[in-house]
């Protein structure tokens, strides 16, 4: 089992994202996800910039993919995406239709199907292998049973990735959350995202952590994390994505590399995980419940 | 002045009367689902069984009306062969065109009823021609309705750049997240629209009357509260008022509706095929009073022309009662609401 690390999902300031994925160079992960796939307005780092960052981590042995943005609204978010599909170096991972296309257009054979395809049952699946894709991220929302079975019904298997660590990325809006905390508009928004390393914090009128406003990106307030259940999803994936948080991913990919490797049992690396977390942890989704509920099944 | 085909107005239909409601207060299309998951309003005492939508079919028909119906969520494995059944029993009626969101099952429609008219729903998050193309080249896709995210000119970009008919939303409920791509409802309840063709679902909600006010809860989560003499509005959670840094308040969306009638001469211009009416979950009270309105308004449009259009106040007054929280917004179209 291969340990995937997501795209980074908030705005860190240019040096903070150039040391961190110095230190991931020198991690667990065996798979590195790049690129800006929230919002188009965050410039800290440009396409080029983050082809010089996957460049230093394939020269570490890293395998790169470049993720593509998830909502495409402009004509300049196509030029993006038309750059990022026809650089011919690093494998592509499509978040929306338009990055198949593109894709498929240009003849690419090995790309990732991004976890915002709603892929959901073969016959999408195979479409999509047709085109290209070679490895599979499945949208979180899908449980461990939807998963067995739709794998066992694949016509052709594919190199599977699921969703085990970190805030669920819930939703995408045209509206900016964070700038309108700060009433601003999304246009003149001052990038008050940038430096807000784990997003900011909803919670319900009687203080419940709900969700985390990431720009115009939604996510749950608990952190997803399977290191409990690792012995139900090993057999449905090939790759673990642990999503980058503000501190301690390393030591989170580090973890989940020990628990795979039969070091640590998995409730054991669950609760070492527990102080390195930024809210309390959920697995719901993967049991086919609320994604919010951390579930544990009756011994 | 070229000669562009009339804007058609597409409506809500949850039920045998509110189809035929709609049909004789001047909808050109009516859209529906069956009684299941296989649509995204799949709200207990709403939709068609078979028999109730060939009578619709039979109504609007008779009336040179046309009906589509919405087969708009993600089936997995298990009940893939009901969505697919689904397709069939639409081509048996005589439906004019099957509203879907799932590849796999377009390629199964495509192949099987090659000539069924294939509209993208807007669960599809289709949001660019190079992604609308993609459903055109791969099923024959003839209409897309956009999700509610893209400006006028973005709008009026995917227009130019694809052979597919744009439809918009034109008025009602709106997502303030981009449609499809919303898994909130799953993450408080274990249910999506995606796959289980509902947001907030009602067995969920419970109102209760405390001493704190009237608080309303998803699955136990408060998604808000109301104090007294405030109209409490039904927990969708994107609409309720929350914490944040100490502030509380609408911090997605405040419960409002979309309306884009003052919209209605540029939409017209750039190209737009198709207005929608959302709100199948609605009253035929609710389906009459917007149908007549935006009948009237396309109607004045195509009459007077762009430049003679004006929005009468009486149209937003009666769209106003109807609306949720009763205030409307133009959405991502006004650029200030992003």
């Amino acid at each position: 089992m291969k340990l995937a690390l997501g795209p980074l999902l908030y705005y860190w300031p240019r040096q903070s994202v150039l040391e961190f994925y110095a230190g991931i160079a020198e991690g667990a992960a065996d798979s590195v996800y790049l690129g800006e796939t929230v919002c188009s307005r965050r410039h800290e780092l440009r396409l080029e910039d983050w082809l010089e960052v996957a460049a230093m981590l394939a020269e570490a042995g890293k395998e790169v993919v470049l993720s593509s943005q998830g909502l495409i609204e402009s004509e300049s978010d196509l030029k993006t995406l038309r750059r990022i599909v026809g650089q011919a170096r690093f494998r592509v991972e499509a978040n929306d239709m338009g990055a198949v296309r593109l894709l498929t257009e240009h003849g690419v054979r090995d790309w990732v199907a991004g976890p915002t395809l709603n892929v959901f049952n073969p016959a999408t699946l195979a479409l999509l292998q047709e085109g290209g894709a070679t490895r599979w991220a499945v949208a979180p929302e899908m449980s461990g049973a939807a998963l067995a079975e739709l794998r066992a019904h694949a016509a052709t298997p594919i190199e599977t990735e699921v969703f085990a660590y970190g805030r669920l990325p819930l939703a995408h809006s045209a509206r900016c959350f964070t700038a309108r905390h700060f009433n601003l508009q999304k246009d003149t928004c001052e990038f008050r995202c940038l430096s807000i390393m784990d997003g900011i914090a909803l919670r319900t009128r009687e203080g419940e952590p709900f969700l985390t406003l990431n720009g115009v990106q939604t996510q749950s307030a608990r952190v997803h994390n399977l290191l409990g259940d690792l012995d139900a999803v090993r057999p449905h994936a090939e790759l673990l994505r642990i999503s980058p948080q503000g501190a301690h991913t390393a030591e989170i990919l580090a973890l989940f590399r020990r628990a795979l490797d039969g070091a640590l049992a998995p409730a054991e690396a669950l609760a070492a995980s527990r102080p390195l977390m930024v809210e309390d942890p959920c697995n719901g989704f993967w049991h086919g419940r609320a994604g919010a509920e951390q579930y544990v099944a009756a011994a | 002045m070229t000669s562009s085909p009339p804007i058609e107005l597409v409506c809500p239909a949850g039920s045998l009367p509110a189809l035929k409601t709609a049909v004789d207060h001047g909808a050109d299309c009516v859209y529906l689902g069956f009684k299941d998951a296989t649509n995204a309003r799949n709200f207990s005492g709403l939709n068609f069984d078979p028999a109730q939508m060939r009578e619709g079919v039979a109504y609007a028909h008779g009336r040179g009306r046309k009906v589509l119906l919405a087969l708009n969520t993600y089936p997995q494995v298990a009940h893939f062969g009901d969505w697919t059944a689904a397709i069939d029993r639409a081509a048996e009626l005589g439906i004019d065109a099957v509203i879907m969101a799932d590849p796999g099952l377009m390629a199964y429609a495509a192949k099987t009823h090659p000539q069924l008219r294939l509209h993208l729903s807007v669960q599809g998050s289709a949001t660019s021609y190079e992604a609308i193309n993609w459903y055109h080249e791969r099923f024959g896709i003839q209409r897309a309705v956009l999700p509610r995210v893209l400006a006028m000119a973005q709008v009026e970009s995917v227009i130019a750049n694809t052979p597919v008919e744009i439809e918009v939303f034109g008025f009602g409920g709106l997502c303030v997240m981009v449609e499809g791509r919303c898994a909130l409802s799953a993450y408080a309840t274990g249910e999506s629209p995606n796959c289980n063709g509902a947001c907030s679902p009602g067995k969920y909600v419970r109102w209760e009357d405390t001493p704190r006010g009237m608080e309303t809860r998803l699955n136990g989560i408060l998604i808000d509260r109301f104090a007294e003499g405030e109209r409490a509005g039904y927990p969708t959670l994107c609409k309720g008022r929350f914490e944040v840094n100490d502030e509380t308040y609408y911090a997605l969306e405040e419960p409002t509706s979309l309306n884009t009638l003052e919209l209605l001469p540029e939409l017209a211009r750039i190209g737009i095929r198709a207005i929608k009416i959302e709100g199948r979950q609605r009253s035929p009270a609710y389906v009459a009073q917007v149908t007549r309105v935006w009948r009237a308004a396309l109607d004045r449009l195509k009459s007077g022309g762009a430049e003679a259009f004006s929005v009468q106040p009486a149209w937003m007054a009666e769209l106003n009662k109807v609306s949720e929280g009763q205030s409307h917004t133009l959405g991502a179209y006004y650029r200030p609401w992003k």
